[in-house]
């Protein structure tokens, strides 16, 4: 089957004063329905840029300068980045919509959370106001917040962290999207909400048989969320495979690395390594492996040249000169 | 409001009395003034009573209703105010007026379109606004009407005004009016637009105006309805408290453009130590400065939800 949303080759740079940042390279994706995607890498990674661009939220200084962003839910296949600015507003929230890092900030203080919802439902389907206020209780309903009819006609500032979220999250889902976006969702939150809100996240993704972009940069979030998983850093993807293959084979150093300096159950370790050095500096970058300066595998070659992103194993694509090959992964990086 | 009032009205009264002499002064300057006359005005205007008893005295006049004399009108207080409340109020809500709607307009202007030509030229203009003293620009301005003869130089109505009719004499003062009110409005829609201009740039960076854009909502709706609301608020609490200056905040350019409102007979009163004039119009602003701070909160609390139920 066709996927529903693939990006191809997208590149998104920064003109800043300063030179040009390079925030997004190069970056190929695809989300088949009732898939989740999960993008990890660690700020300033060039993620959130990645999804924003998807969903031509990309402001001045910021542009991007090539790719396309295939999308197939309407029965076609249309470019989203070559599409009308107007044509936009029909895409975004109905097609796909997106859940923002910090539910305290991504409503609007001054209205309703019954008045956000139902805009959106009336802006994108064609129902009267009853109606959408209708719909919308049963979005409320379905993201688990009690006394629905009530909680319509509260402000934001009424609700907690964890409700405004499952608010934000009525709102996305609302005109079912066959793409949803979630950049961060649960990075705002504590721990018990955070496993709550991603308990709800899954359960109305496999209901609504929506196609997810998740962005995190907990790998402890996205093994429990994701079907496949892209690693990213320093604008480019490291390494793109399934979530099993991501934790149990990795093939890119930094994957390796990543991965060590989390806590983990199923593995005795003594300490949590932390990645030596600094993430690059993201103006007038040469055309070499980013992750070389603090790579340990490192060879000659990696500061001369870019690898180019290989099928290494079927289904499991690594941008690296010196991938870690090896069975046993544990003593394939020194420890430092 | 009480206390505030009668502290406020006690300091000032103290104030001048501070300031050496009194408005009889000048007739015990003139030598052709005999002494038993001065202590007869003395008496009359109760100057020869202790500081207390006097503001004491103008105190329970006030609570009835009575402001006082003037010493050098010869007539009430009250009267005088009267008469020229309406003047002050044509010229300051007609500057009022056009600087919100201008500043706002100009500030939503500048800030959609952050760093571009227009915005570069509104924020000069803007800061040529703020930084020219009023007095000055008054003066420039008179002197392009003296050259030009296209405004009236002064005042409030020509010459042959009482023999106008009443379209003509209202086109008559609505003339005069502009000189003061270019004066006034300069000064303050510059103000407001850059701040108008600040407000809207930090709300358009808020993460609900992006999450209303991802909902598929319309730019038009983005900005006027999510946008806009937010960025005004801190505005109502300028407008409330821009309010309390309706009566009494153009001193410099009425007198500069005799204007005759409330601005220029108070100057005249403290130059002339006419002490009633002035108490007079420390109370109306005080009143105005407590009323428009009530008016502003009560704004806030209509379009704030987060104000109205704390």
């Amino acid at each position: 089957m066709e996927p529903i949303l693939s990006v191809k080759n997208l590149s998104t740079w920064f003109y800043m004063e300063e030179g040009v940042v390079k925030a997004v390279n190069d970056v190929n994706l695809e989300l088949h329905e009732n898939e989740v995607v999960g993008i990890v890498g660690e700020t300033g990674s060039g993620k959130s840029v990645t999804v924003r661009s998807i969903m031509r939220l990309i402001h001045k200084p910021g542009k991007i300068v090539s790719g396309k962003v295939i999308y197939r839910g309407r029965g076609k296949e249309e470019d989203i980045l070559s599409l009308p600015e107007d044509e936009m507003t029909s895409i975004r929230g109905k097609e796909i919509s997106m859940v923002f890092q910090d539910p305290l900030t991504s409503l609007n203080p001054l209205y309703t959370i019954g008045d956000q919802l139902t805009e959106t439902i009336i802006q994108h389907q064609d129902v009267d106001r009853k109606t959408a206020w209708e719909i919308g209780i049963e979005m409320l309903k379905k993201v688990q917040i009690p006394e629905a009819e009530k909680r319509m006609m509260s402000y934001p500032f009424e609700f907690s962290g964890g409700m405004r979220q499952r608010a934000v999250i009525a709102i996305a889902l609302s005109c079912n999207p066959k793409v949803l976006i979630a950049d961060e969702p649960t990075t705002a939150l504590d721990v018990t909400i955070q496993a709550q809100i991603l308990d709800l996240m899954k359960e109305l993704q496999k209901e609504f048989k929506t196609g997810m972009l998740f962005i995190t940069h907990d790998l402890g979030v996205i093994a429990s969320m994701a079907d496949k998983i892209i690693v990213m850093y320093g604008s480019r993807q490291m390494e793109v495979a399934s979530a099993e293959d991501i934790f149990y084979r990795p093939l890119h150093p930094y994957t390796h690395m990543l991965l060590r300096a989390i806590p983990r159950l199923d593995k005795k370790q003594d300490k949590l390594e932390a990645i030596p050095g600094q993430p690059p500096r993201m103006i007038e970058v040469p055309n070499v492996c980013p992750f070389a300066p603090r790579c340990p595998r490192r060879l000659d070659k990696c500061t001369k040249e870019l690898p180019e992103l290989v099928e290494i194993e079927p289904e499991h694509f690594v941008r690296c000169f010196n991938p870690v090959l090896e069975t046993k992964n544990s003593e394939a990086i020194p420890n430092e | 409001m009480v206390p505030e009032l009668f502290i406020i009205t006690l300091l000032v009264f103290l104030i001048m009395q501070a300031a050496p002499g009194d408005f009889l002064d000048q007739y015990r300057l003139d030598p052709s003034v005999s002494k038993d006359f001065l202590q007869a005005l003395e008496k009359q205007y109760g100057l020869d009573q202790p500081i207390m008893v006097q503001y004491i005295k103008w105190l329970k006049g006030l609570v009835t209703g009575d402001l006082g004399y003037s010493f050098y009108y010869r007539r009430p207080v009250s009267d005088l105010i009267g008469e020229r409340v309406l003047n002050t109020l044509i010229l300051s809500l007609y500057s009022f007026v056009i600087s919100w709607i201008v500043g706002i307009i100009l500030g939503v202007i500048s800030a959609l379109k952050k760093y571009s030509f227009w915005d570069k030229f509104l924020t000069v203009i803007a800061f040529t606004g703020i930084a020219i003293p009023g007095f000055f620009l008054a003066l420039l301005l008179l002197y392009f009407a003296a050259k030009t003869g296209t405004f009236p130089v002064a005042g409030m109505y020509s010459v042959n005004h009482g023999k106008m009719n009443v379209w003509e004499g209202f086109k008559d003062i609505f003339w005069h009016l502009q000189l003061p009110a270019f004066t006034l409005t300069f000064g303050g829609f510059a103000g407001l637009m850059r701040y108008m201009r600040g407000s809207l740039l930090d709300v358009l960076n808020e993460d609900y105006v992006e999450f209303a854009r991802a909902k598929g909502m319309p730019e038009r709706v983005v900005i006027f309805k999510h946008a806009m609301r937010n960025a005004i608020n801190p505005l109502i609490t300028m407008f409330g408290f821009s309010l309390s200056s309706l009566l009494g905040g153009a001193v410099i350019t009425e007198t500069i453009f005799s204007w005759p409102g409330l601005g220029r007979l108070v100057y005249q009163a403290l130059v002339q130590q006419d002490i009633y004039v002035v108490m007079a119009s420390t109370v109306i602003s005080v009143i105005m400065l407590i009323a428009g701070n009530l008016v502003g909160d009560i704004l806030l609390a209509a379009v704030d939800p987060r104000i109205r139920l704390e």
